[in-house]
């Protein structure tokens, strides 16, 4: 994702001129048959009719997005009412993608600054031990977070024997677990972007702003932020995106009661559900949710774009 | 004039550093420490031992890890040899073959993969396969994992192609070569180090994806990452901690390595081009 928010069309010349179709071809058929067409597929299905244990009948029917919004009823005859059931699952993962932004943003935005104006080595290693986590497993990463905060776990142990707390804090199954491994998961997706908008900011301004009597604050609040915006804006959509849509952090650290839409999509097609229709819906809903940011993105930065030319 | 204040430096902006860097590494080092602890109780500590090691080639588990690991392997392996081949064309296409029909689309579609949730894009794929009547099984895994490591192949090979003026080309060509004899044996050889790159880190994608391969595997088919949710599922073990360990150093080996090439090759051409 990262370089598909950093890197706009390409510059290019001419040395194989009239063959370019002919190179994209593999990518065109790869993804447009196995992934446009496999999403066309799915909101086909979201307006079908469900079969029990998994699969659909190939009938249309409405009901995958009435039962998302609302509930009729055991036996479906009652006047409609608005069901909260999943809009909460989702408001919930709204909030708990944008905290664990604002928290990556909190802790991202200073890390990125103090490594890009590192000189050299320091500023190379710096980096490269950012990059890192963001290539490990997120499985591990994830099943890490999770033997760390248990009740039994080395964290509550060694809180214990410092005599900081008498009872282990129960922080597994917990929202507060989630939000933990969703903010532990995205924190490099937040640095990098920011990082590399850093690194284009040319220091002067500072170094003008200061002959002018402005203070540090004043510096970072009125020139460097502004400047820097858009790897902000890219780092929280990289952020917020994929925690919007996690299933790990809220399957493995959170429980039942801390469903996230990715746990809600998994459970129609691996879980217990079995409601295809259902399903699709709400990954439907979740792209729709996506394409809604991205939209905003894309608007954010032809914005950018006109005003420093 | 020298300046008594650093402009660079804000205060409390090092600490939050080190923050950051704790906190991304402490889960990983105390899961790996824990990995060679000796006692039966992942809790408590019993000394240094490498009996969960044994335990994860020798053990009971032994057999369906290595398995798993088979198919991880031979799935990544294929899976990046393919996508790094068809983001290598792609990244010819978009940066050397000048302007055509459907270059912008192009671009955003090769970036797709990244943008759409992965959840959705694994169910997506398994409603695809479903419908056209397609056995899950191997194929699925490979297909899908094709799909999602174009683009991440794509970045580094397209970054270094940007980076090699075509000047070499346009030379090779003026001495009669063929476009694709200046292919072959001019931008090839010098888009080398972005394409092992790109191949590396596709690899790691194949090789570290959970959530699109347990959608899209057939029943009993594990790779790894599955495997070890499956475990993780039923409570965390010691040998749990040992192959998080072992998959998580081949996977920094792998970056570091990709890494390196990536700068390697600049060093050397990067100077001259």
């Amino acid at each position: 994702m990262a370089g598909a928010i950093s890197s706009g069309p390409p510059t290019s010349t001419r040395t194989y001129q009239g063959l370019g179709q002919y190179l994209m071809l593999p990518s065109w058929v790869i993804i447009g048959f196995f992934l446009v067409l496999p999403v066309g597929m799915m909101l086909i299905y979201s307006f079908l009719t469900k079969e029990f244990r998994g699969g659909v009948i190939w009938e249309f029917s409405l009901s995958a997005y009435d039962q998302f919004f609302f509930d009729r009823g055991l036996f479906g005859d009652e006047p409609a009412k608005i069901e909260w059931t999943y809009i909460t699952i989702f408001w919930r993962s709204i909030w708990q993608a944008a905290l664990a932004t604002v928290l990556c943003l909190i802790i991202g935005f200073p890390t990125a600054w103090f490594i890009a104006t590192r000189s050299g080595r320091n500023k190379a290693i710096l980096l490269f031990l950012i990059t890192i986590p963001y290539w490990v497993n997120l499985l591990i990463r994830t099943i890490s977070m999770k033997f760390l905060i248990r009740d039994t776990g080395p964290l509550n142990t060694w809180l214990i024997e410092f005599g900081l707390i008498s009872e282990p804090l129960h922080m597994v199954n917990t929202n507060f677990a989630v939000q933990l491994g969703l903010f532990y998961s995205y924190l490099p997706f937040m640095v990098l972007p920011i990082y590399a908008s850093v690194e284009r900011y040319n220091n002067s301004l500072s170094e003008a702003a200061a002959d002018l009597y402005a203070s540090k604050f004043v510096i970072l609040s009125k020139i460097v932020l502004p400047m820097v915006k858009p790897g902000i804006i890219a780092g929280c959509i990289l952020v917020f995106v994929p925690s919007l849509g996690a299933f790990l952090a809220p399957d493995l650290l959170g429980g039942a009661k801390n469903f996230m839409i990715g746990s809600l999509i998994e459970e129609q097609f691996k879980g217990n559900a079995g409601n295809w229709p259902f399903g699709a819906a709400a990954s439907m809903i979740l792209l729709s949710m996506v394409l809604v940011v991205l939209l905003f993105y894309a608007r954010a930065q032809d914005k950018g774009g006109q005003n420093h030319g | 004039m020298a300046r008594k204040v650093d402009l660079k430096r804000f205060p409390g902006f090092q600490s939050m550093t080190y923050l950051c860097l704790i906190l991304l590494y402490a889960p990983l080092l105390i899961v790996m420490v824990y990995s060679f602890n000796d006692s039966r109780s992942i809790t408590s500590w019993g000394g240094i031992s490498l009996r969960w090691y044994e335990d994860v080639f020798f053990g009971l588990e032994a057999e369906k890890f290595r398995a798993a690991a088979f198919n991880s392997v031979v799935i990544a392996i294929i899976a990046a040899i393919t996508s790094t081949t068809i983001a290598t064309m792609a990244a010819t296409g978009m940066l050397r073959a000048g302007k055509f029909r459907g270059k912008s689309f192009s671009f955003a579609l090769i970036n797709l993969p990244l943008m759409v949730p992965e959840i959705v894009t694994a169910v997506a794929t398994l409603i695809f396969f479903s419908a056209i009547g397609f056995n899950a099984g191997y194929l699925t895994i490979l297909i899908a994992h094709i799909v999602f490591c174009i683009p991440f192949a794509y970045l580094p090979i397209a970054a270094r192609m940007q980076g090699i003026e075509d000047i070499y080309e346009q030379a090779a060509q003026d001495l009669y070569a063929t476009r694709f004899e200046a292919f072959k044996l001019i931008l090839l050889p010098l888009m080398a180090p972005g394409i092992l790159s790109g191949f590396l880190l596709a690899f790691i994608i194949s090789l570290d994806d959970f959530i699109i391969t347990n959608f899209v595997k057939g029943a009993g088919i594990e790779t790894l990452p599955t495997a070890i949710f499956g475990a993780a599922k039923q409570g965390i073990k010691p040998n749990i901690m040992a192959i998080s360990t072992l998959l998580l150093l081949v996977s920094v080996v792998f970056v570091t390595l990709s890494y390196l090439i990536g700068r390697m090759g600049q060093n050397k051409n990067g100077k001259q081009i």
